[in-house]
C-alpha cells in the first residue's frame, strides 16, 4: 500500500471518528444507557483499526475505502418519510401473511401498525424504544456476540447504534406467520445509515423473520447493520435477507447467531439488486445436536460487487452445519465467497459441509473464493468444494438440438442452478416469489416485487 | 430428405471430414458404421448443430434449405433429431419442464397451439409405456443419475415424443443390454414411417439386427469408402474392418 494510500484510509477512518464525536450528544439523546455506555469503548475500538483495507485478511476483496470515503449525513436522528409507508410497502406476496414491520434509515418508523394477533409475551418493535421500557428484555443479550467480533465495522456500528428491529419470542412460543421486516433506505443526500437489530427466539419456540432490504432514492447511501440472534435450545428459526436495493446503495450487514442445543437455523441471503454489499454471518454452535443451514444465492451485474463471509463455529460435538452460496456474475460485478469453518477441540462427531458454486457469465466478471477450514478435533465430517465455471455449453447444446432457443435455454440453466438454493426456503409463497424474481432477474428485468417497485 | 454434398469439417485446424457425400430419401434407414476415430460422431454432431466443428467446404440440403445455416435449435424444430452417444445430465431441469418446453416448441413453429397440461402428460404416458420407461425417470432432473441404458432410452423417448422427419442415432446401441437394446429397437421400428428417415450411427451389427437399414455405409478416415445393402453389415461383422481399410488404401 502506499503511502498516500494509508494516509487516506486514515483520513478516511478519522473521519468517522470526527462524525461520531460531533454527533455524540444527539446519539445519546433518546438512548438508553445500555447503548450509550457502550459508544466511547465501541468507537475506541474502531479507531484502532479504521476501516479494513486489503491487509486485512477478512476484506482482502472487498475495497471499502471508496464506498465510505464520501461526505455522508449520518441518520442520527429520526425524520419520518414525506410518505405514508404503510400505503405504499404493503407486500403483495399471493398468500404471504406477515406480520409486517418498517425501518428507515435504520429507525423504527412511527407509523407502524402494531401487529395484531401475536402470542402472548411476544415482543416486536424497535429496540430503541423497548431498551428505554423493557430494558431487562434487552440488558441480557445487547452486544453479548458483536462485542466479542474484531470487526471495526462492527464496533463502528455499536458507536452509533440508536434503533433497529427487536423480536423476542418467549420459551414454547410458535410464530405462526413469518415477521417481516422492510429495511428502507430513503433520503435526498448522501446517507450514511446505522441499524442495530436483535432476535432472541427462547427454548422450544418457532420463528420466521425475513428481511426485505429496499431502497427508495437513488443518492449515495451506506447503510452498516448489526445484528444479533440467540436461538434457545430445542427451538427452530430462520432468518431470510432479500437484498433489493438501488445500486447506489451500498452496505455492509454483519449477523451474530448463537445457537444453543437441538435448535436449527436456516439462514438464506438473496441478492438481486445493490452496489457494494458485504455480508458477515457468524454462528456460533453452542449446544449439541445443533443444526445450521446457511444459503446464499446473488445475481449481479454492471459494477456490483458482493462478498458474503461466513464463519460457523462448532463449540459443541454433534452438531451440524451446512453452507451452499452460489453466484451468477454477469457484465463486470465481482463477486466473493470466504466460508469459515471452525471446530472446536472437543467438538466430536461433528458434520461441516461447505460449497460455492459460481458462473461467471461475461469474460470481465470476477469471483474470488476462498474455503477455511480448521479443524481441532479427530472424529469430524467435514467437506469444501468450489467451483468457478461458465454455462456448461454441453447442456446449452443439449438444450437446443431438442428445439429450445438459445436464450430460453440458458436461462433455464442459470435457474435450475439458483434452485439448489430456492427449494431450501422453507416458506412456500417466499420461494415461489423468489423464484419469480430471480427468473426475472435472469432474464435482465428489474427484479422488484410489484408493490416495492415505485422506485 | 437429406443430401451432402462433399462435406469437409476439421475441428481445431485438424480435418475429420474428407469429403462426404450422402443422400437419404424419405422412409429410409440408413446405416453407418466404421472404426473408433473415423468420423462418425462428428458426422451426427455437425448435422445437430454443434458449434465446435468447422465446416471448410461442402453443402448440406435438408428437405430443401440449407442446414448449415440454420441453428441447432431450428434444425430440430424443422424435423431434425440426434440421439445423442452421450446424453447430458442438467441438474435442476426438471424432465417434464424441459419435455413440455420442447413438445411445445415444436408445436409453436408448425404454428399449433401448445398442448394442456393433461394433453402433455396424456402423451408422454403413452411414450412411455411403449418404451417401457420407469415412470418415475420423468420426475427427475434431466438425465441426472440416469443409468447408462436409462439414459439411452430417454433419448428414443424424447424421439418418441418429438416425432421427428430425420433422426440421428448415435451410437444408441453402445453401453445397452440386450433387453434395452430390443426395446430401444422396438421404439425406433414403432416410429417407421414412409415420410421418417433414420441414420443408424453405430460400431457393431448388432443393433442392426432389430433395425435393418436399406443402406449401410462405412466411414474411414473421414470418407465414406464403401456403400451397399444391409448385407455389408454381417459381413463387416464377420471379416472385421481390416479388409475395407486395406481396399480403401
Amino acid at each position: 500500500m502506499s503511502q498516500t494510500a494509508i494516509n487516506n484510509k486514515t483520513a478516511v477512518s478519522e473521519k468517522y471518528v470526527e462524525l461520531f464525536h460531533a454527533n455524540k450528544s444527539l446519539l445519546d439523546e433518546g438512548s438508553s444507557p445500555l447503548f450509550n455506555r457502550m459508544r466511547e469503548i465501541a468507537v475506541r475500538r474502531f479507531e484502532q483499526t479504521g476501516i479494513p483495507g486489503f491487509k486485512n485478511e477478512n476484506y482482502k476483496y472487498t475495497n471499502l475505502q471508496p464506498v465510505f470515503d464520501k461526505a455522508y449525513r449520518p441518520a442520527v436522528q429520526y425524520r419520518n418519510p414525506e410518505i405514508d409507508l404503510n400505503k405504499v410497502f404493503h407486500c403483495d406476496v399471493p398468500l404471504l401473511d406477515t406480520y409486517t414491520i418498517l425501518l428507515v434509515n435504520g429507525w423504527y418508523y412511527e407509523e407502524n401498525q402494531k401487529p395484531q394477533g401475536l402470542p402472548a409475551g411476544t415482543a416486536v418493535g424497535s429496540i430503541r424504544k423497548i431498551a428505554n421500557e423493557e430494558p431487562e428484555l434487552v440488558q441480557n443479550w445487547l452486544n453479548r456476540l458483536a462485542g466479542l467480533s474484531n470487526d471495526p465495522l462492527v464496533a463502528l456500528n455499536t458507536a452509533f447504534a440508536q434503533d433497529g428491529f427487536f423480536l423476542h419470542v418467549p420459551d414454547g412460543v410458535v410464530l405462526e406467520k413469518p415477521i417481516q421486516v422492510i429495511n428502507l433506505l430513503s433520503a435526498k443526500e448522501s446517507l450514511f445509515a446505522t441499524q442495530r437489530n436483535l432476535i432472541i427466539i427462547g427454548e422450544h419456540s418457532q420463528a420466521k423473520v425475513i428481511f426485505c432490504d429496499h431502497t427508495w432514492d437513488a443518492c449515495d447511501l451506506l447503510s452498516n447493520s448489526v445484528t444479533e440472534i440467540f436461538v434457545g435450545s430445542d427451538s427452530v428459526f430462520d432468518f431470510y435477507v432479500i437484498q433489493n436495493q438501488n445500486n447506489q446503495a451500498n452496505s455492509v450487514n454483519s449477523a451474530f447467531v448463537k445457537q444453543e442445543a437441538n435448535s436449527n437455523l436456516l439462514t438464506c441471503i438473496a441478492t438481486l439488486h445493490g452496489g457494494m454489499i458485504r455480508n458477515n454471518l457468524n454462528i456460533n454452535i453452542n449446544g449439541e445436536h445443533a443444526e445450521a443451514h446457511l444459503f446464499g444465492m446473488s445475481f449481479t451485474d454492471k459494477k456490483q460487487h458482493i462478498d458474503n463471509f461466513t464463519n460457523v463455529e462448532h463449540n459443541k460435538p454433534n452438531c451440524m452445519s451446512n453452507q451452499l452460496y452460489k453466484n451468477v456474475l454477469d457484465e463486470d460485478s465481482v463477486g466473493a465467497f470466504a466460508g469459515r469453518i471452525h471446530v472446536a477441540r472437543d467438538a466430536q462427531k461433528t458434520n461441516a459441509f461447505q460449497r460455492n458454486n459460481n458462473v461467471l457469465l461475461t469474460d470481465k466478471a470476477k469471483m474470488h473464493t476462498k474455503p477455511q477450514l480448521i479443524i481441532d478435533a479427530d472424529d469430524v465430517k467435514c467437506s469444501h468444494g468450489a467451483t468457478v465455471g461458465q454455462i456448461d455449453e454441453d447442456a446449452l447444446f443439449y438444450l437446443r438440438a431438442r428445439g429450445i432457443a438459445e436464450a430460453d435455454a440458458r436461462l433455464m440453466l442459470m435457474n435450475a442452478f439458483a434452485h439448489e438454493v430456492i427449494q431450501e426456503i422453507r416458506i412456500e409463497p417466499l420461494r415461489d416469489r423468489i423464484d419469480e424474481l430471480v427468473e426475472k432477474r435472469l432474464r435482465g428485468e428489474l427484479a422488484r416485487c410489484h408493490s416495492c417497485d415505485k422506485n | 430428405m437429406l443430401t451432402i454434398k462433399n462435406l469437409r469439417v476439421s475441428v481445431e485446424g485438424m480435418e475429420i471430414l474428407k469429403g462426404i457425400n450422402l443422400s437419404i430419401k424419405p422412409g429410409e434407414i440408413h446405416a453407418i458404421m466404421g472404426p473408433n476415430g473415423s468420423g462418425k460422431s462428428t458426422l451426427g454432431n455437425v448435422l445437430a448443430g454443434k458449434e465446435d466443428y468447422e465446416v471448410t467446404e461442402g453443402e448440406i440440403d435438408f428437405m430443401g434449405e440449407d442446414l448449415l445455416e440454420l441453428a441447432p435449435e431450428d434444425r430440430a424444430r424443422k424435423g431434425l433429431f440426434l440421439s445423442f452417444q452421450y446424453p447430458v445430465e442438467i441438474p435442476g431441469v426438471p424432465m417434464v419442464n424441459f419435455l413440455k418446453t420442447s413438445v411445445n416448441e415444436h408445436r409453436k413453429f408448425k404454428g399449433l397451439e401448445p398442448l394442456t397440461a393433461s394433453e402433455f402428460l396424456k402423451l408422454m404416458r403413452e411414450k412411455k409405456d411403449m418404451l417401457h420407461l420407469e415412470s418415475q425417470l420423468t420426475n427427475r432432473s434431466v438425465n441426472e443419475g440416469f443409468s447408462g441404458g436409462e439414459k439411452k432410452k430417454n433419448e428414443i423417448f424424447q424421439m418418441a415424443m418429438l416425432e421427428p422427419k430425420l433422426a440421428i442415432l448415435d451410437e444408441t446401441d453402445s453401453g445397452l443390454d440386450i433387453d434395452a437394446l430390443k426395446i430401444v429397437a422396438e421404439g425406433v421400428n414403432a416410429l417407421r414411417d414412409p415420410q421418417r428417415s433414420v441414420i443408424v450411427i453405430t460400431h457393431y451389427q448388432r443393433l442392426l439386427d432389430y433395425i435393418i437399414p436399406d443402406f449401410v455405409h462405412v466411414l474411414y478416415k473421414g470418407r465414406i469408402v464403401k456403400s451397399a445393402g444391409k448385407e455389408l453389415a454381417m459381413e463387416l461383422e464377420e471379416k472385421g474392418y481390416d479388409w475395407i481399410k486395406n481396399e480403401a488404401v
